[in-house]
C-alpha cells in the first residue's frame, strides 16, 4: 500500500510549491482538496490513488467572497455551496449563479462542495459550470510560474480534464460588475427533484433595456464532454424582445451546439430536445430578474 | 378464540411509544454493522470482473502471503449441493444458494463472489483480494429476458432443461381455472397487452454486515442483520457443515429488509474465515456490493389478456408472465401466476409462469414477491377495459370482485374477501370525488388513476415467551426481528391482555439459543403470528395467576376471574377477598410455587389475503417528460390496526416503492454485462420533495381466525401503485405507458411518437 | 502507515485519535472512537445516514476525511439528547412514529435539526427538501415531515 501524506498549506505559495513539488515526485499523484464531495467518492472508488492530499482550506484568499469596489464579486474557489448562500449580497447579484451552485448536491454535500472543486472535477455535468459561463467568469489560477486568470469556459478540457498545468491551483472566480437591468438564472433537468447528475443544465445572463435585450450569454451543462459557451444562442437574444422567434431560435441554436452521449442518465435525442426547452424558460427567468427593462 | 373489538381496548390500537424507540432516536441501537470483538478482523470478498466465464483456477497464494492476511475460502471451502439434487430450506434450493454465496463452476454475473479474504485491517483484506490470481474463461453473456430466451442465447446453466433442451428458462408455474378457451368465446371485448418492467433493488439502507466468532470449541455466533436468525442458523449450517446446535443466531436490528434479507450472503463465508483464522471476522458489505450483487427483484416480461361482457363481466383472463430470476434459478413466479387474478371472480384463468436465469445477480424476496408485476399488467388491461366498455373503472373493479367461498385459480378457498369495501372505501372518499384540474398551466398535464391488488399473507411457525419479573412487571421474547415496528404492536397486546400499563412490557427479539424457532419476518406474517403465540402465552401466564391468587385464598381456580391487571374472586367468593393485581401475585411467586411465565410455539393458521385499492393523481411535465406524484391515497383492510401509525407507516413505505418502481428506479447495463448504476445517486429511489403525503386509509374488518383479528399489512401496498400511477399518466397524456419506468426520456418518445402520428 | 494525530470537539468533548491519512471521518467516528450511532449506507454523499455537523454546518461525515476534522467541533447523534432529556425532535418523532428500521433516523435528526435552526418555521415543501439528501426507504418520509413539521411548532411555542 503506498503512504498518503495530508498537507494543509495555510498560503498559496506554500500549496503551489507542495503540489508542483508532489506532482514531480514519483510516489504517484497529489490532488487538492476543496470540499472533498468528489476526490472522497473517487478516492473511495479507486478511481483516482493520490499519493499526497493538500487540502486548500486553511488558505484565506481561495475560502473568501469578497464584493469589490467597482460591483465585481470574488468567489474564492474553495467556499461551500452553503456559505455563499449565506452571503448577504451575492444571492441579490448574481441569484442565477447561487441557484446552480446550490443545486450541488443535498444540503450536507453543500456544506462542503465547492465551485471550484465543481470546475475542476471537470465533469460536463457541473452545476455551476454553465451559470458560471453565462456570468462571464474569469478564473484566477496559480502554479510554479506565477498567476493567470482565462474565461471559466477556457478551463475544462473534457471528461475529468482540465486546462491547468502541473502544479497550478484555481484560485478564485471574479464575476464582473452588473450594468443596470440584469439577470441571470440557471435550470437543470434531473428525474428525481434533488440529489441528481444534470441531464442538462441551462445558464442564461441577460441584460435588457427598453424592453430589448442588450446583452446575453448562455452556458450548457451535459450536452457535451465540456460545459459550452453558446454564442449563437445570445445572438439569437440580443436585440430581441423575448418574443417567440427569437427565443425558438436561441434554443434551436441551443440544441445544435449539443454533441451529447447516450448514457446511463439520458439519450442523444432527449437531451438535444431539453436543451431547447430549458433554454426558453431559463431566458424568461433571467428576464423576469433583468426586469424585463 | 374471542375477538376483542375495538370499544373495550385500552392499548389496542393505541400510539403508543415502541419500546426500542429511545435506543434508535439516540444512536444506541446495535445494527450488524454496531458490532465488535476483541480480536476482530476484518473480511473482503473478491469480485467477478466478468458477467460470465469459466473459473479455470484460483491461486491465492500471493494473497495468502501477505502480512496481515489470516485466511482466505474460496468455493471450495462451501459444502457443495450437487446440481442434480434438490436441497431445500423453506423455498431456497440449497444447490443454488451454495454457488450464489461463491461461485463456483463459473462465475455468473458481473459482482459473484469469487473467493474470501480476512485480514487485520479492511485496507489490508481489499489488497490481498487484488492479490489473487484467477484464470476466467470469459463467455458470452446475456443480461435481458428477451435475449435469454431466444434460441441461439448463451445458455448459464446445460443442466437445465425446458422442453428437453438446454435453456434458460428454468422452470415454469401454472394456475387454472375453467377453460380459458371457451371463456374467450364467450367475451365481446377482449384486450390484450405485453408489459414489461426492470428489476429494481429493495433499497434498504443498512448494507448487509455480519460478525462472527467461530470458538476453538466448533461453535460459532453470529451478529447480523437478517429477516430472521433462524434462517441464517439453517442456511450458514447447511453452507458450512457446522450443525445448527453448535451456531448461534443473534439478530442485530435490521436497517431495512423487504425481503431481500431473507437470505444470506456473507454469514457462511465469515464463519469460515473466523474458522480458518481462529479470530472473529467481520463483513460489512459496500453499497457498490450490494446493488451488484445481493438480489433485487425481477424484471419481467407478461402479457395479460382479458375478456369481458358488454355489460362489464369478466369471463376469461390469461396471463403469461416472463420473469428474471438472475443467475440461478427462483424467481417469485407466485406472485404475478397466483395474484394476478386473484382479487376478481373469473370463472376461466389461465396464469402461466417462466423463470428465466441470465447474468445477473441472484434475485430475492421484495414486499409482495413479484404480485407487483402481474397487477401492473393486469390493472393496466382493466383500465383499458374499463374504458372501452364505458364503466368507471372501479365500478369495473367492484363488479367482478371475489367473493367469501370461492375459489382462487391458485387454489385457496376464501374465507373472507374484504376487496370490495377496499374499493368502496376508495369510491367514498373525497379524494376520488374531488375533480382534477387536467391542464392548470401550459405545458402541465394531470391525471387521475386507480388500482387494486392483492397479497396472501401467511402465517407459519413462531414463538413467544412470556415471563413475570419479580417486580411485578412484564417481558415478552419473540422469534421475529422487528423490521417497522412490530415490538410496539406486540407490547400494545401484551398489555391489553394482561390489563397493565404498556411501560410496564419490555418486548425483546431472541436469538437462537433463547427462543423457539420462528419463521421469517416476511409476507406479512410477523404481527399476525406472533400476535397469536403472544396472545397464546399471555393466557397461560393469566392461568397461573389464577392458580396462584387461589392458592393464597385457598379457593377453587375456576372460582378466579383475572380482569383489569388483578385477579378477584368470583362466583360464590366473590366479594370476599380483596383483588390480587400482578405484581402482588408476582412478588408471591415463590411462596406459591415459582416463577410465572410460559411459551408457546405455534405453526400458526388462519392468515386471510389482503386487499388494496389505490387512487392517485399525476403531473406530468410534457416538454421535459417529467412525471410528479400530487396526491395518493391507499385503502387497505387490515383486520386489526394493533399500532395503527405502524400500519400507516407500512403502506405509505409500500407506495413511495412503488413510485419509485413506476417513475425511477430500474437496474441499468452496460454492454460488457456490468451494472451502471450501483449507487443511490443513479440508483434512484424517491427522496423526500419527490413525493407528496400517502393517505392510508386503514379498513379494520376483523379475521376471524385470529384473537386480535390481525392481518397481514406490509405487502399489499406495493401491489397497486405500478399500475394506478401508469392508468394516471394515461389519464393526463392519453397515452398508454407498456413498459417501466415511465422516465422522462421515455415518457417524451411516447409523447413525440403521439404528435408525429396526430 | 504512519497515522495522524487529531484534536478535535466531539459533542462537546474535547477529544483526540489517531487515523489513517486517507480514513473518512465516518469511519473514524465509528470504527476508532466506537461512535456507531452515525451509520453508513452508501460512503459517498448519498443516503444521509452519516450526517453530522461540523463546526455547526450539516456534512456527510462519509465526504470529510478524519485528519480535516482537527481544530474543528463535530457534532453527533450521540450528542443530541441533553442527559436523559431528549431533543424535541428526538421525542416527536418517537411519538409520531417516523421511523421504521430507524437505520436512516440519527441521519435524519442531525439534518432536520440544521433545519430547525436555520428556519424555525418551514412549510412543508421546506421540510421536504431540506431532508431530501436523507434517504428513507421505509416511512415514505410522511410521518417524518409531519414530525418536523410539529417539532417546528411545538419549538416555536416554548420559545414564545
Ligand atoms: C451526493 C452528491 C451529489 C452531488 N450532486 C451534484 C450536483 O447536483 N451537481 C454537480 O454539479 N455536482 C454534484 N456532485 C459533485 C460534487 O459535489 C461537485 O462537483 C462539487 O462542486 C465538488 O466540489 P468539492 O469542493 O467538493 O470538490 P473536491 O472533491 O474537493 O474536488 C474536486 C476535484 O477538483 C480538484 N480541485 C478542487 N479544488 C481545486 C482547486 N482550487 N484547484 C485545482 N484543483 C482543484 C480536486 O483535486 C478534485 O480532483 C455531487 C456529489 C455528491 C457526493
Ligand atoms: S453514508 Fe454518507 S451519505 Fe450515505
Ligand atoms: S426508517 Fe428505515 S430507512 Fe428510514
Amino acid at each position: 500500500m503506498t503512504e498518503i501524506r495530508y498537507l494543509a498549506p495555510r498560503t498559496l505559495e506554500d500549496a503551489v510549491s507542495a503540489f508542483a513539488a508532489a506532482q514531480g515526485a514519483a510516489s504517484g499523484t497529489a490532488r487538492i482538496l476543496a470540499g472533498g464531495t468528489d476526490l472522497l467518492v473517487q478516492m473511495r472508488a479507486g478511481v483516482v490513488q493520490p499519493g499526497t492530499i493538500i487540502d486548500i482550506k486553511k488558505i484565506e484568499e481561495v475560502t473568501a467572497i469578497t464584493e469589490q469596489p467597482d460591483g465585481s464579486f470574488v468567489i474564492g474557489a474553495a467556499v461551500s455551496g452553503a456559505t455563499l448562500h449565506d452571503h448577504p449580497r451575492f444571492g441579490k447579484v448574481w441569484p442565477g449563479v447561487l441557484e446552480a451552485v446550490n443545486l450541488i448536491g443535498s444540503k450536507q454535500v453543500q456544506g462542503r462542495a465547492s465551485p471550484g472543486g465543481n470546475l475542476c472535477n471537470a465533469s460536463p455535468a457541473g452545476d455551476s459550470v454553465p451559470a458560471m459561463i453565462a456570468a462571464g467568469a474569469v478564473v484566477t489560477v496559480q502554479g510554479p510560474n506565477g498567476r493567470r486568470t482565462l474565461p471559466v469556459e477556457k478551463v475544462p478540457a473534457g471528461p475529468g480534464r482540465t486546462t491547468l498545468t502541473p502544479g497550478e491551483i484555481l484560485v478564485s472566480f471574479t464575476l464582473p460588475a452588473r450594468p443596470a437591468g440584469s439577470g441571470d438564472a440557471y435550470l437543470r433537468m434531473i428525474p428525481r427533484t434533488e440529489m441528481d447528475i444534470a441531464v442538462v443544465g441551462c445558464g442564461v445572463n441577460l441584460t435588457m433595456a427598453g424592453g430589448k435585450v442588450t446583452a446575453a450569454r448562455v452556458g450548457l451543462g451535459a450536452v457535451a464532454p465540456v460545459p459550452l459557451l453558446v454564442e449563437d444562442a445570445a445572438k439569437a437574444l440580443i436585440g430581441s424582445t423575448l418574443d417567440e422567434a427569437a427565443l425558438e431560435a436561441a434554443a434551436a441554436a441551443c440544441r445544435a451546439a449539443c454533441n451529447p452521449i447516450n448514457d446511463k442518465r439520458g439519450t442523444i435525442a432527449y437531451r438535444t430536445k431539453v436543451a431547447g426547452v430549458l433554454l426558453k424558460r431559463t431566458a424568461a427567468i433571467a428576464a423576469e430578474r433583468a426586469g424585463r427593462k | 378464540m374471542n375477538v376483542i373489538t375495538p370499544t373495550e381496548n385500552k392499548w389496542i390500537g393505541a400510539r403508543t411509544v415502541r419500546p426500542d424507540g429511545a435506543d434508535k432516536v439516540t444512536g444506541r441501537a446495535a445494527y450488524a454493522a454496531d458490532t465488535t470483538m476483541p480480536g476482530m478482523i476484518w473480511g473482503k470478498v473478491l469480485r467477478s470482473p466478468h458477467a460470465h466465464a469459466i473459473i479455470k483456477s484460483i491461486d491465492t497464494s500471493k494473497a495468502e502471503a501477505l502480512p496481515g492476511v489470516k485466511a482466505v475460502v474460496t468455493a471450495k471451502d462451501i459444502v457443495d449441493f450437487p446440481v442434480d439434487k434438490s436441497v431445500m430450506l423453506g423455498i431456497q434450493d440449497m444447490r443454488w444458494m451454495c454457488r450464489n454465496v461463491m461461485a463456483r463452476e463459473k462465475a455468473l454475473f458481473h459482482g459473484h463472489p469469487i473467493a474470501a479474504v480476512a485480514a487485520t485491517t479492511e485496507a489490508t483484506a481489499a489488497e490481498a483480494c487484488k492479490l489473487i490470481e484467477v484464470e476466467y474463461e470469459v463467455l458470452p453473456h446475456v443480461i435481458e429476458i428477451e435475449d435469454a430466451i431466444k434460441p441461439d442465447a448463451p445458455i448459464l446453466h446445460d443442466f437445465l432443461k425446458h422442453e428437453g433442451k438446454p435453456s434458460n428458462i428454468a422452470g415454469t408455474m401454472v394456475a387454472k381455472l375453467g377453460d380459458i378457451e371457451q371463456g374467450f368465446a364467450e367475451a365481446d371485448v377482449v384486450i390484450e397487452r405485453t408489459f414489461r418492467t426492470r428489476p429494481v433493488h429493495q433499497g434498504y439502507i443498512e448494507p448487509q454486515a455480519c460478525t462472527v466468532s467461530y470458538a476453538p470449541d466448533g461453535r460459532a455466533t453470529i451478529w447480523s442483520s437478517s429477516q430472521g436468525q433462524f434462517m441464517v442458523r439453517a442456511m450458514t449450517s447447511l453452507l458450512t457443515g457446522v450443525p445448527q446446535s453448535n451456531i448461534r443466531a443473534i439478530p442485530a436490528e435490521i436497517g431495512g429488509g423487504f425481503g431481500a434479507k431473507t437470505i444470506i450472503y456473507l454469514e457462511p463465508v465469515a464463519l469460515l474465515l473466523s474458522k480458518k483464522s481462529g479470530r472473529p471476522v467481520k463483513m460489512v458489505m459496500s453499497r457498490d456490493e450490494v446493488m451488484r450483487a445481493t438480489g433485487p427483484t425481477s424484471g419481467s416480461f407478461s402479457t395479460v389478456k382479458i375478456g369481458a361482457k358488454k355489460d362489464g363481466t369478466i369471463v376469461a383472463a390469461q396471463g403469461t408472465f416472463y420473469l428474471q430470476a438472475g443467475c440461478l434459478p427462483g424467481s417469485p413466479l407466485r406472485g404475478p401466476v397466483g395474484c394476478s387474478f386473484a382479487p376478481y371472480a373469473i370463472p376461466h384463468v389461465l396464469s402461466v409462469g417462466y423463470d428465466v436465469v441470465s447474468n445477473r445477480s441472484k434475485v430475492a424476496a421484495y414486499r409482495a414477491p413479484g404480485a407487483p408485476l402481474g397487477a401492473y399488467a393486469t390493472e393496466c388491461v382493466l383500465d383499458e377495459l374499463a374504458e372501452k366498455l364505458g364503466i368507471d373503472p372501479l365500478e369495473l373493479r367492484h363488479r367482478n370482485s371475489a367473493k367469501t367461498g370461492m375459489k382462487a385459480a391458485y387454489g385457496a378457498t376464501f374465507n373472507q374477501v374484504t376487496f370490495e369495501e377496499t374499493i368502496e372505501a376508495i369510491q367514498n372518499h373525497e379524494h376520488y370525488k374531488s375533480p382534477l384540474e387536467k391542464n392548470p398551466r401550459p405545458g402541465i398535464k394531470r391525471g387521475r388513476g386507480v388500482a387494486s391488488g392483492f397479497w396472501y399473507n401467511a402465517g407459519g411457525e413462531s414463538s413467544a415467551q412470556v415471563n413475570l419479573t419479580e417486580d411485578g412487571n412484564v417481558v415478552v421474547t419473540t422469534g421475529h426481528p422487528d423490521v417497522g415496528g412490530s415490538r410496539a404492536s406486540i407490547a400494545n397486546v401484551t398489555a391489553e391482555l394482561l390489563g397493565v400499563e404498556h411501560d410496564r412490557v419490555s418486548v425483546i427479539i431472541g436469538d437462537t439459543a433463547s427462543i423457539g424457532f420462528s419463521n421469517l419476518t416476511g409476507g406479512s406474517r410477523v404481527t399476525f403470528a406472533s400476535a397469536m403465540v403472544v396472545t397464546q402465552s399471555v393466557e397461560k401466564v393469566i392461568g397461573q395467576l389464577k392458580e396462584r391468587a387461589a392458592k393464597i385464598w385457598k379457593i377453587d381456580p375456576e372460582a378466579v376471574i383475572y380482569e383489569n391487571g388483578a385477579c378477584r374472586p368470583a362466583g360464590p367468593n366473590a366479594g370476599q377477598f380483596p383483588p390480587l393485581a400482578l405484581k402482588d401475585l408476582a412478588a408471591k411467586a415463590n411462596e406459591t410455587g415459582g416463577p410465572i411465565g410460559a411459551g408457546v410455539q405455534l405453526n400458526t393458521q388462519g392468515a386471510d389475503p389482503g386487499f388494496a385499492t389505490h387512487v392517485v393523481d399525476v403531473e406530468v411535465d410534457v416538454d421535459l417528460g417529467i412525471v410528479r406524484v400530487l396526491r395518493y391515497t391507499a385503502a387497505q383492510d387490515v383486520g386489526r390496526a394493533l399500532h395503527p401509525s405502524y400500519v400507516e407507516g407500512q403502506i405509505q413505505g409500500g407506495v413511495v416503492q412503488g413510485i419509485g418502481w413506476a417513475l425511477s428506479e430500474e437496474y441499468l447495463y452496460d454492454r460488457q454485462g456490468r451494472l451502471d448504476n450501483a449507487n443511490f445517486l443513479d440508483y434512484r429511489m424517491p427522496v423526500c420533495s419527490d413525493v407528496p403525503m400517502i393517505e392510508a386509509v386503514v379498513l379494520e374488518i376483523p379475521n376471524p381466525r385470529h384473537p386480535q383479528g390481525v392481518k397481514g399489512v406490509g405487502e399489499a401496498p406495493i401491489v397497486p401503485p405500478l399500475a394506478a400511477i401508469a392508468n394516471a399518466v394515461y389519464d393526463a397524456l392519453g397515452r398508454r405507458f407498456y413498459s417501466l419506468p415511465m422516465s422522462p426520456p421515455k415518457v417524451t418518445e411516447v409523447m413525440d411518437m403521439k404528435l408525429a402520428a396526430e | 502507515m504512519a497515522k495522524v494525530h487529531v484534536t478535535t470537539t466531539i459533542n462537546g468533548e474535547p477529544t483526540e485519535f489517531l487515523c489513517e491519512p486517507q480514513q473518512s471521518l465516518l469511519d473514524a467516528l465509528r470504527n476508532n472512537l466506537g461512535l456507531t450511532g452515525t451509520k453508513e449506507g452508501c460512503g459517498t454523499g448519498d443516503c444521509g445516514a452519516c450526517s453530522i455537523t461540523l463546526d455547526g454546518r450539516l456534512t456527510c461525515s462519509c465526504l470529510v476525511l478524519a485528519v480535516e476534522a482537527d481544530g474543528h467541533s463535530i457534532g453527533t447523534i450521540e450528542g443530541m439528547a441533553q442527559g436523559d432529556k431528549l431533543h424535541p425532535l428526538q421525542r416527536k418523532f418517537l411519538e409520531m412514529a417516523a421511523l421504521q428500521c430507524g437505520i436512516c433516523t440519527p441521519g435524519v435528526l442531525i439534518a432536520a435539526r440544521a433545519l430547525l435552526e436555520k428556519n424555525p418555521n418551514p412549510t412543508e415543501t421546506e421540510v421536504r427538501f431540506g431532508l431530501a439528501g436523507n434517504l428513507c426507504r421505509c416511512t415514505g418520509y410522511d410521518k417524518i415531515v409531519r414530525a418536523v413539521m410539529d417539532t417546528a411548532a411545538e419549538m416555536r411555542e416554548t420559545a414564545s
